[in-house]
């Protein structure tokens, strides 16, 4: 049979800041995206079977009812030694992805802040306040078991949080998202330009950029456009400055803000503002008042694209809920549960984009398919790194 | 601290904050699957480097290290080796995926059949 094979860690673009990888290094990724593989593809349904022969029927028999909802199904498969055994090398996986890519990306450290710093000094397109906080739900835990989360500097003017998330993506995703990662900005303009043909915002806002490489392909696609990108920390802003910079996006202004005070801009001030994956790092608190202060800066008849992982529904069964929720329990992404739970739709009637303005899209990554495979069938999908996800939008009344 | 005070091989291996949570019984156990498991992946390591080595010698007869660091497989090499890992990795994992085979039917112990048959 032919095998499903994923593509070497050498086919990633090594970008003019991307940390390089010694051969070692990058059969260390292989040896990631091998493992991450067979977890969620060839056992990931051991889960579900462990589910129904036994952990199901022994709730029942105890209950005598079924789970009512995700967390009933998580405590219950939390005592399952398969479960278990499976989330521990899960676990693993993502650690060791971890302490790979700061290694690659710490033992080169002077070399790329030498280059990192041809693209950064002395331009006015990265702009960094020092007075922003970490926000709470930021310094909380250290997101997906990224030591020092986004934010973190080991010196002075350290920007090794983003090479080290840059760094790992690929072999996270399984080259699902392309050779610079930017699979979902790929799709963010392959979407619009169908959607509305000609269109060309005058300025596009992306909050909670990380490293920019889903907002470099929006700026090389309509290099007249005014794009702002932000982030609350400066560790990532550098190396997403250098790193748009050294592609050629040119466009985009990196600034350090926190979208819940955005005033810096006046009303109306962006046609288009957009997150990718952003929101399930919120809060409960925050993901409201950012999204009132996304719809105030869009200009009348402007657009509000969200991309994430689809919403948890009434229709969804709990299983897939439980399992979806594995990412928020097991590595650090503690919003995650919560957010998927909320009613996004409602939130983003209540601020001024009523639902008969909204939409919601189903999303794929945008790569060379000479390359780079489709992404995995829905039962082989490994959730919080899945090259698939829904767009919760919508376009803001005209005045 | 400065930049070239930065311990690479210390700060590469950080805790991230928060708690870990606890997966197996003891410990103890935890720790060694994630020595197990950091040991597995060196292991795929050096195979890949001697394939990689095998590969640049039947081309160009002898080889530096330069030569290795630089290799980028072509699109053949690159589907054999991500097989070697894909194979090598349902090696290590075979317990794991056999117990879940185990999952999806009851079955008796081998002594009681082992009775059966004596008597049947």
């Amino acid at each position: 049979m032919k095998q499903d094979v994923p593509p070497p860690y050498t086919a990633v673009t090594r970008h003019a800041v991307f940390p390089n990888p010694t051969h070692d290094e990058a059969a260390r990724y292989d040896f990631l995206t091998a493992l991450n593989k067979y977890l969620s593809g060839s056992i990931g349904p051991g889960n579900k079977l462990a589910y129904e022969t036994r952990v199901l029927p022994k709730f029942r028999a105890e209950q005598g009812r079924d789970p009512k909802d995700r967390f009933e199904i998580r405590h219950a498969m939390n005592k399952d030694p398969w479960h278990r055994f499976w989330s521990a090398l899960k676990r693993n996986s993502m650690e060791m992805r971890q302490q790979n890519g700061r290694a690659i990306t710490l033992r080169q450290i002077e070399e790329l802040a030498a280059k990192v710093r041809q693209f950064n000094e002395g331009r006015d397109t990265l702009r960094l306040d020092a007075s922003v906080p970490v926000p709470r739900y930021q310094a909380a835990v250290d997101i997906h078991c990224m030591p020092g989360s986004y934010h973190g500097e080991e010196f002075p003017g350290d920007f090794s949080a983003g090479a080290n998330y840059d760094s790992g993506l690929f072999a996270t995703t399984a080259g699902g998202l392309g050779a610079l990662s930017d699979g979902g900005g790929q799709a963010l303009v392959e979407w619009i330009r169908k959607e509305r043909p000609g269109w060309i915002p005058k300025r596009i806002l992306d909050l909670g950029c990380t490293v920019g490489h889903n907002v470099v392909p929006l700026a090389l696609a309509f290099p007249d456009t005014e794009v702002i990108a932000i982030d609350t920390a400066a560790a990532v802003l550098r190396y997403a400055h250098a790193r748009a910079q050294s592609l050629g996006a040119t466009n985009i202004r990196f600034v350090q803000m926190d979208a819940e005070d955005m005033a810096a801009f006046p009303d109306g001030h962006f046609d288009w503002v957009q997150t990718t994956m952003y929101l399930h790092e919120l809060s409960g608190k925050s993901l409201p008042n950012i999204i009132e202060e996304a719809a105030r800066v869009l200009a009348p008849a402007g657009l509000m694209f969200h991309l994430e992982q689809p919403q948890y529904t009434d229709e969804m069964p709990l299983y897939e809920q439980f399992i979806r929720d594995w990412d928020a329990f097991n590595n650090n992404e503690p919003f995650w549960s919560a957010m998927h739970a909320m009613d996004l739709k409602e939130i983003m009637a209540e601020k001024g984009l009523p639902r008969d303005r909204q939409f919601v899209t189903g999303v794929r990554a945008v790569v060379d398919r000479e390359i780079f495979p489709e992404a995995a069938a829905a039962a082989e999908e490994d959730h919080g790194r899945a090259a698939v996800w829904n767009a919760y939008g919508a376009w803001k009344p005209e005045a | 601290m400065n930049i070239e005070d930065v311990d690479w091989i210390a700060r590469a291996g950080a805790k991230p904050k928060g708690k870990r949570p606890d997966f197996l019984n003891d410990p103890a156990l935890d720790r060694m699957l994630s020595i197990l498991m950091a040991v597995a992946g060196e292991v795929s390591v050096i195979r890949q480097r001697l394939d990689t080595v095998e590969r640049l010698l039947d081309r160009k007869g002898s080889i530096t290290r330069a030569d290795i660091d630089a290799y980028v497989p072509d699109k053949d090499a690159a589907d054999q080796r991500g097989l070697m890992a894909k194979e090598y990795v349902a090696r290590i994992m075979r317990g794991v995926q056999q117990d879940m085979e185990a999952m999806q039917a009851v079955e008796r112990p081998v002594e009681d059949i082992s009775v059966d048959l004596r008597d049947g």
